[in-house]
C-alpha cells in the first residue's frame, strides 16, 4: 500500500486522534475522551493539511464510533485515507484502480482474490453506477427526484448492497445531496452530489467525494447535521471552526476513505471483521 | 415485558411482531456509508417456526415477547389437543395438535421435552433427537434370511411404522431418530 503511494507521489501524514470536535453527522456518535473527542475520520485535519498547501497526502489511523458493532464493524477500526488535487471523480476511480490491483498483486501474487466462496477481480477498470440508476433498477424509485431518507438507506441495504461489485470492485456514484454533507455538487447536475462509495462483494469499501470548499455552504450543512443531531436527542459536537477557516484556502480536491480491516477481510478471506483484528473491541 | 428500541434487540430475544411472538434467530448491525444504523434480522415465527429475513431501523419499537422454554412432561393427547405438564409449576398446559407436527409418533407417556411457553401457552416442543419405543407388532422374523439390508415394517408404541433388521421382535426397545423416523439400534434393556 505504500508503495503504491510512495509511487503515485504522495506524502504520508499523521493528524491528531484528540480532538476538540468532529464534522457533525447525523448518524455518526463520537466517544468521548475526558473534554475532548476521539476522531470519527482523520478528514478535516487532512483537508486543512491541503489548504495549506500540500499536493497529495495519505494517512493510515486509527477512528471511532460510538456503538458500531456488527459482522462488519467494530467501534475502533483502521481508515486509509488520502487526498489530491484534481477536480472529478475519475481520480479517484484511477487511483482505487492502481491500490487495490497493487496491493492484491504485492500480497497474493495475482489480481484476483477467492474471498467467501467467489472469485473477485482486482484488475481495472471498475464500472461506475450511478445511484439514480441503481435504484431505479434495482429499487424501482428515484432517490434523487424524491429523497426520503429511510427508505434510502432500508433499500440500499437490502436491495442495492447485494448486487454490487460482484466478481469486481464496483462504484456507485452521484449520491442525493442529502445524503453528502461534505460532497461538491455535480455541475451538470445540481441535485447529485460527487460522491462515491466502493463496493466489493456487497461490501463497502470506501467513500470519497470531489470536495466542498465553500465555507458558506458547508457551514450550513454542519448547522443542519447539528440540528438533525439534537432532534435524535443528542448534543452536536461544537461547529468545526479552525476548519472552516481554512476552507476558503481549500485548493479543487478529491478525498476517499477506506477501510483497511474489511480490505484485509478480502484479502484473506475472512467473514467477520472480528478475524482480522489483533483483539475483539470485547476483549481489549 | 417491555418496549424496546430496535438498537436493543439481541440474538435469543423473542418479540412481538403483528401480535405473533419471534425469536431473533441472528441480527446483524449495519451502516450504509453515512447512513443510519441498521438492524438486519433472521427472524423465526415461533408459531409456524418459519424463517425470514428483516430489516429495522433505529427508533422501530418493539414489545418483548415473554417466551421462556420449560420442561414439558407429556401426559396424553386428545380431539385437539396435546396435555403436557409443566414440570416445575405442574400446571397442565396444552398444545395444539397442529402446532406439534408429527411429534405423536415419537411421544409416549411421561417423556420429558422442551417447549416454548408464550404467555402461558405451550407454541411448539422440541423433540430429543433421539428416542427409546417399544415395538407393539412385529412380524417373527423369518429364518434363514440374511441377505444383507433386508428388512421389515413394525409397528412401535406410539403407532409408529418403522422399516427394522429381521431380527428384531416384539417387545423389543428400539432407539429411533426423530428428525427421520428412522431406526438407529437396538436398546438392551
Amino acid at each position: 500500500m505504500r508503495t503504491v503511494f510512495c509511487g503515485l507521489g504522495f506524502v504520508e501524514v499523521e493528524t491528531p486522534v484528540l480532538l476538540t470536535t468532529v464534522a457533525p453527522e447525523e448518524h455518526i456518535v463520537p466517544v468521548r475522551c475526558g473534554q475532548r473527542l476521539l476522531a470519527t475520520s482523520p478528514e478535516l485535519q487532512m483537508k486543512e493539511l491541503m489548504a495549506a498547501g500540500f499536493d497529495r497526502i495519505y494517512q493510515v489511523t486509527r477512528s471511532f464510533r460510538a456503538g458500531e458493532r456488527g459482522r462488519r464493524h467494530v467501534p475502533e477500526f483502521t481508515i486509509l485515507e488520502w487526498y489530491r488535487k484534481a477536480d472529478s471523480l475519475d481520480a479517484l476511480r484511477t487511483d482505487l484502480e492502481a491500490l487495490l490491483s497493487g496491493i492484491a498483486l504485492e500480497a497474493l501474487g495475482r489480481p484476483a482474490v477467492e474471498w467467501q466462496g467467489r472469485t473477485v477481480d482486482f484488475s481495472p477498470p471498475y464500472r461506475v453506477v450511478p445511484v439514480r440508476e441503481a435504484f431505479l433498477r434495482h429499487a424501482g424509485w428515484d432517490p434523487v427526484r424524491d429523497f426520503d431518507a429511510d427508505r434510502f438507506d432500508l433499500d440500499l441495504v437490502e436491495r442495492i448492497e447485494p448486487n454490487l461489485g460482484r466478481g469486481k470492485p464496483e462504484i456507485l456514484a452521484f449520491y442525493p445531496i442529502p445524503q453528502a454533507s461534505l460532497a461538491r455538487p455535480h455541475p451538470q447536475d445540481p441535485d447529485v452530489a460527487l460522491r462515491l462509495e466502493l463496493y466489493v462483494e456487497g461490501m463497502e469499501l470506501a467513500n470519497g467525494f470531489v470536495e466542498l470548499s465553500d465555507p458558506a455552504i458547508q457551514e450550513a450543512r454542519f448547522r443542519e447535521s447539528a440540528a438533525a443531531i439534537r432532534r435524535r436527542g443528542r448534543k452536536p459536537p461544537p461547529l468545526p471552526a479552525a476548519f472552516l477557516a481554512a476552507l476558503p484556502y481549500l485548493p479543487d480536491c478529491v478525498g476517499i476513505a477506506l477501510g483497511i480491516d474489511r480490505l484485509i477481510m478480502l484479502l484473506t478471506d475472512a467473514a467477520d471483521i472480528d478475524q482480522v483484528r489483533t483483539f475483539a473491541p470485547d476483549e481489549a | 415485558m417491555g418496549v424496546i428500541d430496535a438498537g436493543q434487540l439481541k440474538k435469543g430475544l423473542a418479540v412481538l411482531i403483528d401480535n405473533v411472538p419471534h425469536l431473533i434467530a441472528e441480527l446483524d448491525f449495519v451502516k450504509p456509508g453515512k447512513g443510519q444504523a441498521l438492524y438486519k434480522c433472521k427472524l423465526r415465527n415461533l408459531r409456524t417456526d418459519q424463517l425470514y429475513d428483516r430489516t429495522y431501523r433505529s427508533g422501530e419499537r418493539f414489545e418483548t415477547a415473554d417466551v421462556t422454554e420449560s420442561d414439558l412432561q407429556f401426559l396424553y393427547a386428545d380431539g385437539d389437543f396435546l396435555h403436557f405438564m409443566h414440570t416445575q409449576t405442574f400446571e397442565q398446559l396444552d398444545l395444539r395438535r397442529d402446532a406439534a407436527g408429527d411429534a405423536l409418533n415419537f411421544l409416549k407417556e411421561s417423556m420429558v421435552v422442551k417447549g416454548l411457553v408464550y404467555n402461558g401457552h405451550p407454541i411448539s416442543i422440541d423433540l430429543p433427537n433421539f428416542v427409546n419405543l417399544l415395538v407393539a407388532e412385529a412380524e417373527p422374523g423369518v429364518k434363514g434370511d440374511t441377505a444383507a439390508g433386508a428388512s421389515k415394517p413394525v409397528t412401535m408404541e406410539t403407532g409408529l411404522v418403522v422399516q427394522v433388521p429381521l431380527f428384531i421382535n416384539q417387545g423389543e426397545t428400539l432407539r429411533i431418530d426423530t428428525r427421520t423416523g428412522a431406526y438407529v439400534e437396538r436398546v438392551k434393556r
